[in-house]
């Protein structure tokens, strides 16, 4: 059986190295091969059994705890979480978008719209608030629903549909109030990022229960895990009964949905709703995906490994921050970072496989 | 294409080559001189594609060696073998469609003088080598649009525009017609008397028996067999082929009832085929036989849902299918085992388990949930159920091809259907995983499953079916029974009234179909 296991296991790698490194989505360390004796032995086989994004992670954060006193304490890690909390929801629908093998352009314009659009709905139309938030989420989700339409019946490649969208939401969101930010919110949405539950900031609750929400749809429920298929090949998805196009569509209004969600935030934090609000942000959900392992040619991607991705992003900005870097350099480490994290994790899929 | 006097040709001693643990070729000896064609024979695996990989250097042995008119010989690269004037021309066409004839047959080579591209020489030595093969094709146009077989003329005029010593041909005739075929042979007997040295690996035997001085077999990744010319009885190259324990006959006993569960009643597409009329019986196996292109896969699609008929209704049990989606057939019981493993039928990534109830997960949940627990409990079970070996945690790419095609038609039957359609099933695995394929489809049927079963191989689907249907250029041409359903009968009905296989297979809705026998039952 050993030696049955050690042929396939050989088969495998060479898979591995020639095709694009998409095989275990998971990524969970696989410990089979263990059959040494040494402690130390177990250790380093541990820690290369390791997804590479947390061994990115565990080196980061081990760096940075020497170099500053700040890091390791309980309220700068809270930060870290919370200040990310937009990105982090944003880079599920991202993440859940790429898994299909598609992208999407339009997040952060499309969290400035609906932004924008409750913000307006509540200052210039007197709509209740809860009301308005309701409007901004559907908002995002028609964003969503624009783009999944034009990538499966309008048969545009998923990158030029959200381009188009997102210029457009951009444009959109500045021309509701010609450019200008919205101020003066009620007290009780300000407290969503200003309140803690048990010692827990509220957006961190919400980013956590995002991910959990996702990682459970992708792993226990017949509509999510179908979606590795479709991004794994969609001619098999299809020819396995599944609807391939429902399943694309309701994925681009999860992400389209999901940055309104972080639409709502911002607002919160910044007491404030501004036009170009989130428009930076695509890069950093992409990267944060990228750097959790997903590939863009689809079919691999999870919830744990992005969330890994986010801490990766999070903590990098922070200690360089801490650390007193030039803001200016800060996205040439971030660059670096998507590199670095690539290949490791191309090195670790690699290890594991032999 | 000088060669010395004393040239002994092309020789290899003891190649052997491993993929993962599997041993593919075992210490093979070949040789080719010039100005002789050896045709190379065996089974899917058998191991003649991996032997003309280590020859023109797309992968390097991992045991022997190579002797080119005796200098050591051992490519790197396929350009590497180019150069030492070995070429292979690929069974599948890889032109650029968006480039020009000559530019293609010039790919990486395109003449230039002062840093530009030649075109009046690129063009002029293009035509030369097109009419020289007998080719009226200009040479400046786009290669999109140019039917296969003329693709295949670009491919051979390629190969044969570096003036190589050694040609091996891997199955260039898999998708020509007969005609097209015969100007392939031509060209290979044109090489043989300029002196070249060719290989020519093929499943149709009576093409290699015609153009051959000599028939190497191989089986199992093994020399098993070889003969002098080409008059040998093609019995005998079946035989070293596929072994002797090896039998095409596991067909069911005849059913017992006589409810028609599937019906098809003047099924047609446009472009594909028309005017398709069967019934199967529960418990009845029907093959469908007719050469490539014939609209054999195309009638399988419809009925599978996956492409929509113009014309014409698909019956299961009495009920009209909707034909609408491959949901809506596999919810009426028909399911597909699609010809295309890797395209259409697995999901390379994914571990055997998942790939297995991919299709039934709305099935198999509970409250909506589907436990990992679950999933690989239908692994198991289906691992036990048709002889899986392999860990059907692992992705299935980690499985041989054999394995694989268990693995793709255990996902088709988790649950029972009334209909399974099968579509070249035995395509790329071994001789063992094949007749356990046949056994497989023969206790489905005494199940009282009614299958339809597509192959190229006629023997196949003489050795599995009560009855055969035969397809020529998108026409039904016929239904023979088991007992009427000789080779030569069957390719009677195949093969184009006119003789001219050039035609596409089109269905044209004017011409009369040529029905030569059909039991209407």
């Amino acid at each position: 059986m050993s030696t049955l296991n050690k042929a396939t296991d050989r088969g495998n790698k060479k898979a591995t190295a020639s095709d694009r490194a998409s095989t275990s989505a998971s990524g969970g360390g696989s410990l089979s091969g263990l059959r040494s004796s040494g402690p130390v032995d177990v250790a380093l086989k541990v820690f290369r059994g390791l997804p590479g994004p947390l061994l990115g992670l565990i080196v980061v954060m081990v760096a940075l705890s020497f170099l500053s006193p700040f890091f390791l304490t309980q309220r700068n890690l809270t930060n870290i979480v919370s200040q990310n909390a937009d990105i982090g929801i944003m880079a599920v629908g991202a993440a859940l978008v790429i898994l299909i093998g598609g992208i999407d352009l339009s997040v952060g314009s499309t969290l400035a719209l609906s932004l924008m659009t409750s913000a307006f709905l509540y200052r210039d139309q007197g709509l209740p608030f809860t009301l308005c938030v309701v409007i901004g989420l559907l908002v995002g989700a028609a964003v969503g629903l624009v783009n999944g339409v034009l990538s499966t019946y309008g048969r545009i490649q998923p990158f030029v549909a959200t381009l188009a969208t997102m210029s457009a939401a951009a444009g959109l969101a500045l021309y509701i109030t010609n450019g200008n930010p919205i101020n003066g919110f009620p007290s009780w949405y300000l407290t969503i990022t200003s309140t803690d539950i048990i010692g827990v900031p509220f957006e961190v609750i919400l980013l956590v229960g995002t991910y959990l929400a996702a990682a459970f749809w992708l792993k226990y429920r017949p509509s999510g895990r179908a979606l590795y298929a479709v991004g794994g090949n969609p001619e098999v998805a299809r020819l396995s009964g599944l609807n391939v196009t429902r399943l694309k569509i309701g994925v681009y209004v999860v992400a389209g949905t999901l940055a309104a969600v972080a639409g709502t935030i911002v607002g919160s934090r910044l007491d404030s709703a501004q036009p170009t609000a989130g428009t930076a942000d695509l890069l950093n959900v992409i990267a944060v995906v990228v750097i959790g392992g997903a590939s863009l040619s689809g079919g691999s991607a999870s919830m744990l490994n992005t969330f890994i991705g986010l801490l990766i992003i999070g903590v990098l900005n922070n200690g360089m921050s801490l650390l007193n870097v030039s803001p200016n350099l800060q996205p040439v480490v971030i660059g670096v970072a998507i590199i670095v994290a690539v290949l490791t994790d191309r090195g670790s899929r690699r290890r594991q496989s032999t | 294409m000088s060669n010395p006097p004393t040239a002994n040709g092309l020789e290899c001693a003891g190649l052997v080559k491993t993929y993962g643990g599997v041993t593919v070729l075992k210490e093979v000896d070949f040789r080719v001189r010039p100005g002789t064609v050896v045709g190379l024979i065996g089974e899917n695996g058998a191991g003649k594609s991996t032997l003309s990989s280590l020859i023109t250097g797309v992968v390097r042995p991992d045991g022997g060696s190579m002797t080119l008119d005796g200098e050591l010989y051992a490519p790197h690269s396929p350009s590497d073998a180019l150069r030492q004037g070995v070429v292979l021309i690929h069974q599948e066409i890889r032109l650029l469609p968006e480039l020009s004839v000559a530019e293609n047959i010039f790919l990486g080579r395109l003449p230039h003088s002062r840093g530009r591209v030649d075109r009046g020489r690129m063009h002029r030595e293009a035509a030369e080598v097109l009419s020289s093969l007998g080719v009226d094709l200009d040479p400046r146009r786009p290669v999109r649009g140019l039917s296969m077989a003329v693709q295949q003329e670009i491919e051979i005029a390629k190969a044969l525009s570096r003036h190589p010593r050694y040609v091996i041909f891997d199955e260039p005739s898999a998708s020509l017609g007969e005609s097209e075929t015969e100007h392939v042979l031509d060209r290979i007997r044109a090489l043989r008397a300029s002196g070249a040295g060719v290989v020519y690996i093929s499943h149709r035997l009576d093409e290699v028996r015609e153009v051959s001085d000599e028939i190497v077999c191989l089986r199992d990744g093994a020399r098993v067999a070889e003969w002098a010319d080409g008059s040998v009885p093609t019995e005998d190259l079946v035989n070293a082929m596929v072994g002797r324990e090896f039998t095409y006959q596991h067909v069911a006993p005849e059913p017992s009832s006589d409810r028609v569960v599937l019906e098809v009643r003047g099924l047609s597409r446009k472009g594909a085929f028309a005017e398709v009329d069967f019934q199967v019986k529960a418990g009845e196996v029907l093959g469908i036989a007719g050469l490539v292109g014939a609209g054999r896969t195309e009638v399988a699609r419809v009925i599978a849902g996956v492409d929509r008929p113009d014309k014409g209704e698909v019956l299961v049990d009495g009920r009209r299918l909707p034909c609408s989606s491959p949901r809506s057939a596999i919810r009426a019981g028909v399911v597909m085992v699609p010809e295309d493993r890797k395209g259409q039928g697995l999901n390379l990534d994914r571990s055997a388990a998942e790939n297995l109830t991919l299709p039934w997960e709305r099935e198999l949940a509970t409250a909506g949930v589907i436990t990992p627990k679950a999933v690989r409990g239908i692994g198991t079970q289906q691992r036990e159920r048709f002889d899986i070996r392999g860990d059907m945690g692992l992705p299935v790419k980690s499985m041989s091809g054999g394995n694989q095609q268990k693995v793709l038609i255990g996902k088709w039957l988790i649950k029972d259907p009334k209909v399974l359609i099968v579509d070249e099933p035995t395509r790329g695995v071994d001789v063992g995983a094949k007749m356990a394929i046949y056994e497989i489809i023969r206790s489905l049927s005494e199940q009282g499953i009614a299958v339809v079963v597509i192959s190229s191989e006629l023997e196949e689907v003489l050795g599995l079916a009560h009855r055969v249907l035969v397809m020529c250029q998108g026409r039904q041409s016929g239904i023979l029974d088991r007992h009427e359903a000789t080779p030569q009968r069957v390719m009677a009905l195949a093969v184009p009234a006119g003789t001219d296989a050039t035609e596409p297979a089109t269905a044209d809705a004017t011409s009369a179909p040529n029905h030569v026998h059909v039991t209407g039952r």
